[in-house]
This record gives structure tokens, C-alpha cells and sequence, in this order.
């Protein structure tokens, strides 16, 4: 009987996925180009000026330009970072790897708030400044479980004879990891970097924590709700980001697959017929 | 062989352990240059642990591998002068095949106008010329195989490691392939030492071969010996198909010993060393070297009677299977040289006394 009763279950699922989500946001997405600062029925009209004062508002572009840098900085980290530990993780012969994984993975388990006062007091002791670069080296820190667990995903994914076979050629540990490791699993670093990209790009808590004076995105966001005449403009400036952050995420699951895709698993040996 | 040359390879009580388990126990072999040798052996003998060892990339838990009379504990396999063909091929994915076969050249920063030369040339041993600008994903199982084997062979190591290169491939081309292989190899007359569960295969190419089990190299030996000469019951099992008889020594007259079959008579068989009196063996008989009572040949013969439980027709010869007196069954094997004469045709139920030769009689010790 359970074949009977899931699409119903599954109706549930999509119904508390369209109320809570795709309503409000394509609510949002109607207030981003009304042509009022009121919020309530009926419309007013359309109009393209909230996103027109929102490209002239030299604050909200300095503080995507900070969300930009951060993110670029903290995801280009993460990833080198994640990519080595994977292949350390992977590559190496050593004992405790088990442990070794739980450790790297934490960062997924601990509540950003804890991280974020963490963080905070960890810095003020240390008497380091919060700034751009303390907000950074916390978005580094919470994406580097994801950089490592895809790259991890696509080392796993080849034959590792590969690089046995390019150690037998000849070749240097250094040389394997340039002409056969690296091209092997670029794509899978690609996609990691592009989720840690969005992770950090619309970070919030975290950054409210640490941030100095010059707000990243979402921290700015946050503090122009108090003025309900710039309202529209914040509401553009969200479906903006949304918009960048989906295709972002659509374009890293599209290059993993094509990672692990069958143009780069290592040939199978088919049979031959005849000669 | 040449006896001032060193051996290609040496293993000297060779043995690895892993965690929990024994992959090889004290292997020691001498590999002379040149030569095809073959490791045989059922799944988990601890061939590939032995062809890791050699290439480098397990390390023994003791004994030595000697390269060239060199010991190469120390060596990474990457400054071993072997090269190694993969049982999956292990071609580079993301490489042509002109890259993967340029590989090691490329490693070594050979000139590019000496490696597209060296490369046509490798690809032109193979048979597989003007493939260089394909994917390993874009060739047959038999090309990829011919990519790695000019991949492997380009750098003319000193011997060449090969893991069932053939073990992928349809029973046809496995066959040609053995051929080509076997061609191949006397023709650049490097060491091959090629891994294999296929006894036939094994025969068909090797100059010597190593039959291994549970991790133990048991017998060492060309392939006519082995079939002919096996030393233990596991190799005369492995190698072809052999009929085993227990008996006890009952006496010995010059080379000859009398072993009593128990409940089906004395039978004749050259004796190997000296063995005293009231002994239990083994015996093995070939099949083919059987006949239905109808020896014709002079001097002594063994014979035994028996009844013919089951034939079973293969085309180019049918098999006997028949019931000796002691209950065991045996196989008979006659080649249809001749097309059956009518009236004397052999028939299931039948009595019939199964003969051979002393000669082909094998005693083994186990
Ligand atoms: N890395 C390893 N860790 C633990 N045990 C291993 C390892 N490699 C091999 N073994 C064990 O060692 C034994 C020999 O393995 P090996 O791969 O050498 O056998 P093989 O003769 O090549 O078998 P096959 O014909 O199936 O390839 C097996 O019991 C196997 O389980
Ligand atoms: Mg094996």
C-alpha cells in the first residue's frame, strides 16, 4: 500500500514547499516592481525604478562589493584548501582517517551563532580588528566541509591507477598531481568553488558577528529595513542576488555532474567483437 | 640463458602481509631476461600483490626484490626501470592517446620531434597507427589494450609487468590477442612477467610459469613439465584436467614402483625418488592418455576394469566417464580422428577395462 499513499505525502511536501516558499518570494518578486512604497493589494502598477535607484545607491554597491571580495577571497581559500585535504584524505596512507573526516566535517554541525560569538571573542582576545578579512576567514572556515566533501565525491569517483600508472611512467608526485590529478578533478573544484561562493555570498550571521564598518551585503540589507521608503529598492536588490546565487548553484551541480559524468570516467573496457 | 647476465627480476623469500591477512608467504624466483614468464594462480593467490611488490607500489613486509641483480627496496616505482600494464588499462582519461603514449617521454623531457617519431613508431608495433588524436574513451576494449601496452612499452623498461591484460576481452580476441602478445614480446626482447587465472592462457605463452596458491609459489617449471611433471596434486589439478587414484606403495623393481589402487588393483608408475615401502600416494592420469581397452601398444600397461557411466561429445573428442571398481569415476578422453565404426561403438553401462601406460602415471606426494 505505501506506493498508494506517497504521492500524497509527496503533494504535502511541494505544499509546504510553495507556501513558504515559492508564494513569498514570487510575492517579493511582485513588490520589487510595484509602483508603490506601501506594501498591500491591489498593485499599483509597473516599474523598473526600484532597480534603477538600487544601481544608484553608492552604499548598496560598495557593500556588494564587499560581499564580492569576500566571497571571491573566502571561496578561493576554501577550495584550495578542501581540494588538499581531500586528496590527503584520499592519497595518503596514514591511520585515524575516520577521525580525521569527523573533525573536517564539524564546521556543518556547529550553529553559526555559537561560531559567530566563537569567532568574535577568539578575535577581540587576539586584538585583531573585525573587518572584511575576519568575516573572510569565517566564511572560510563554514564552506571548507563542502569544498572537501566534492572534491572528495570525484577522487573517489576515478581509478585511482591512474596515478599509479603515471608514478610508473616516470613521473614525480608533483608531476601525477599536475598532468593527471588536478585536470581530473577540475571540475569538481570549480563547482566547489562556485557553492562556496554562494555560501558566503549571502551569509548572514556570521558576518553581522564580525564584520567592521563596511557591511557586506545581507548585513546592509538587514539594517535598510528600518526604512520602509527604501524597501523596494532592498526588495530588487534580494531578487538580484537570488538570481545570481541560483544560476550560480544550478552551474555547480551542472560541472559536478559533468565531473563524474561518463567523458571522464576512465574507459571501460568494452569487448571487441572480431577484429 | 645467458649465465653472466644477472636475472631480470630475483625474489628472495618474498612476503607480504596485509592487516589480517597473508598475501604472499616467501616467494622466491629467478626470472632470467628476456624471458615470458607467468604467474598463475586461483583468484587471491597473491598474484597482483607480488606484481605490486615488483613494480613498487606495495612494500614487502620482508624478503627482496632485485632488479638487475640490484636490490630495489629502496627504488620508488618511479625510478624502477619497469613499466606496467594495468588490468583496467588505466589510461589517462583526459589525454589522447598520443599524450598517454608520450607520457614517460614527456616526464623525461625527451625533444618533441623524437617523441612524435618514437610515438608513430610505438603505435605502429601495436597496429593501432593514426589513433593519436583520439580519447582512451573512444576505442574499443582491444585498442584501449594495444594504447597501454605501447604506453608501457615506449620507454623500453627492462621488463614489463602485466596484470591479466587480456581479462576484459571477448574469448576471440583474447586468443589473437595471446598470439600477438606472445609476437610481441620475442620481438623486442624485454622480461615479461604476466599475470594470469587462465591456465591455458599461461600455457599457450609462457617460457616459464609460476604456479602460485594461498600466497606460495609451488611450482616453477615450463609448461611441458608442469603438465606433464606435476609436483603436487593442487598443480596437476589446476593445470588441465587430471584423474586421481590413492594407493599405497606395494614395491619397487629399478625405476618402476607397484602402487596398490585399493579395490581396484596394482598399477605401474615411474618412481620419482626413493620412497619406502607401505607409503600412501596420490597417482595422476591425463585423460587423453587413457584408452578403453584397446591398447595396442607393447610392454607393460595398466589396466583396470570399470563401467561407463556417462559419454559426453565435444566434437573434436568425446569424454569417457567411467566407474571404477572403487566407486571413483575417471575421465577418458579420445581424440574422433577417425569417423566411428559401426558394431563397435562404446555404450553407456557398458564393462570396459580402461588402459595406460606406466609412463604416464604421475606419483605425487601430498
Ligand atoms: N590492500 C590490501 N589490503 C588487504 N588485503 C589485501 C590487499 N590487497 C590484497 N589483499 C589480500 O591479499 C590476497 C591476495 O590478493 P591479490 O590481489 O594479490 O590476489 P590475486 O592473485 O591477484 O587475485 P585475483 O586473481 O583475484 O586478482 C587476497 O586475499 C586479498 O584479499
Ligand atoms: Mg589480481
Amino acid at each position: 500500500m505505501p506506493s498508494l499513499r506517497r504521492p500524497g505525502l509527496l503533494g504535502l511536501y511541494y505544499a509546504v514547499l510553495l507556501v513558504l516558499l515559492y508564494v513569498p518570494i514570487g510575492v517579493l518578486f511582485l513588490f520589487s516592481v510595484n509602483d508603490a512604497t506601501v506594501f498591500g493589494f491591489p498593485l499599483h502598477g509597473l516599474t523598473a525604478h526600484w532597480y534603477r535607484d538600487m544601481l544608484r545607491n553608492a552604499e548598496l554597491l560598495e557593500s556588494l562589493g564587499s560581499s564580492a571580495l569576500v566571497a571571491v577571497g573566502s571561496s578561493l581559500t576554501a577550495t584550495a584548501l578542501g581540494t588538499l585535504a581531500a586528496i590527503a584524505l584520499l592519497r595518503f596512507k596514514f591511520g585515524g582517517k575516520p577521525g580525521f573526516l569527523a573533525v573536517a566535517l564539524m564546521p556543518l554541525l556547529v550553529p553559526f551563532l555559537i561560531l559567530g560569538v566563537a569567532l568574535l571573542i577568539l578575535f577581540a582576545a587576539l586584538d585583531v580588528p573585525r573587518s572584511l578579512w575576519t568575516v573572510g576567514a569565517a566564511h572560510t572556515v563554514v564552506s571548507m566541509p563542502y569544498t572537501l566533501l566534492i572534491v572528495m565525491a570525484r577522487l573517489v569517483g576515478f581509478d585511482d591507477h591512474l596515478e599509479e600508472a603515471a608514478q610508473d611512467l616516470g613521473a614525480s608526485y608533483f608531476y601525477t598531481l599536475r598532468r593527471v590529478v588536478l585536470p581530473l578533478i577540475a571540475p569538481a573544484m570549480l563547482a566547489a568553488w562556485l557553492v562556496a561562493f554562494t555560501i558566503s555570498f549571502d551569509e548572514f550571521v556570521l558576518a553581522s558577528f564580525l564584520i567592521g564598518r563596511s557591511p557586506t551585503l545581507p548585513v546592509f540589507l538587514f539594517g535598510q529595513l528600518r526604512f520602509a521608503n527604501r524597501f523596494p529598492q532592498v526588495l530588487a536588490l534580494a531578487m538580484l542576488v537570488m538570481l545570481v546565487s541560483l544560476s550560480l548553484v544550478v552551474l555547480a551541480e551542472r560541472l559536478q555532474r559533468l565531473g563524474t559524468g561518463a567523458s571522464l570516467r576512465p574507459p571501460e573496457p568494452a569487448a571487441e567483437n572480431g577484429s | 640463458m645467458d649465465q653472466r647476465k644477472p636475472p631480470a627480476v630475483e625474489l628472495v623469500r618474498l612476503a607480504k602481509q596485509f592487516e589480517g591477512s597473508v598475501a604472499v608467504r616467501e616467494v622466491s624466483l629467478s626470472i632470467a631476461q628476456g624471458e615470458f614468464f607467468s604467474l598463475l594462480g586461483p583468484s587471491g593467490c597473491g598474484k597482483t600483490t607480488t606484481l605490486r611488490m615488483i613494480a613498487g607500489f606495495e612494500v614487502p613486509t620482508s624478503g627482496e626484490v632485485r632488479l638487475l641483480g640490484q636490490d630495489v627496496l629502496h627504488v620508488p616505482p618511479n625510478r624502477r626501470n619497469i613499466n606496467i600494464v594495468f588490468q583496467n588499462y588505466a589510461l589517462f582519461p583526459h589525454l589522447s592517446v598520443f599524450d598517454n603514449v608520450a607520457f614517460s617521454l614527456q616526464v623525461k623531457r625527451v625533444p618533441a620531434q623524437d617523441i612524435r617519431r618514437r610515438v608513430a613508431e610505438a603505435l605502429s608495433m601495436v597496429r593501432l597507427p593514426g589513433t593519436e588524436r583520439r580519447k582512451p574513451g573512444q576505442l574499443s576494449g582491444g585498442q584501449q589494450q594495444r594504447v597501454a601496452l605501447a604506453r608501457a612499452l615506449i620507454n623500453r623498461p627492462a621488463v614489463l609487468l602485466l596484470d591479466e591484460p587480456l581479462g576484459a576481452l571477448d574469448q576471440k580476441l583474447r586468443k589473437e590477442m595471446q598470439l600477438e602478445l606472445k609476437g610481441l614480446q620475442r620481438e623486442v626482447g624485454i622480461t615479461f612477467i604476466y599475470v594470469t587465472h587462465d591456465q591455458e592462457e599461461a600455457l599457450t605463452m609462457s617460457d616459464r610459469i609460476a604456479v602460485m596458491n594461498l600466497g606460495r609459489a609451488l611450482q616453477v617449471d615450463d609448461p611441458r613439465s608442469l603438465y606433464d611433471r606435476p609436483s603436487t596434486r593442487f598443480v596437476a589439478d589446476f593445470i588441465g584436467t587430471t584423474n586421481f587414484l590413492s594407493g599405497r606403495l606395494r614395491s619397487r623393481e629399478g625405476g618402476l614402483a607397484t602402487v596398490e589402487v585399493e579395490g581396484v588393483g596394482d598399477v605401474l608408475a615411474p618412481l620419482p625418488s626413493d620412497l619406502s615401502p607401505g607409503r600412501t600416494l596420490t597417482l595422476a592420469i591425463r585423460p587423453e592418455r587413457m584408452r578403453l581397452g584397446r591398447i595396442s601398444g607393447d610392454g607393460p600397461a595398466n589396466q583396470v576394469p570399470g563401467t561407463v557411466a556417462e559419454i559426453v561429445f565435444v566434437g573434436d573428442d568425446t569424454q569417457y566417464f567411467v566407474r571404477l571398481a572403487n566407486g571413483e569415476r575417471v575421465m577418458v578422453r579420445e581424440q574422433n580422428d577417425a569417423p566411428p565404426a559401426e558394431g563397435n561403438r562404446i555404450q553407456v553401462g557398458q564393462s570396459v577395462p580402461v588402459e595406460w601406460a606406466p609412463a604416464s602415471t604421475t606419483i605425487l606426494l601430498d
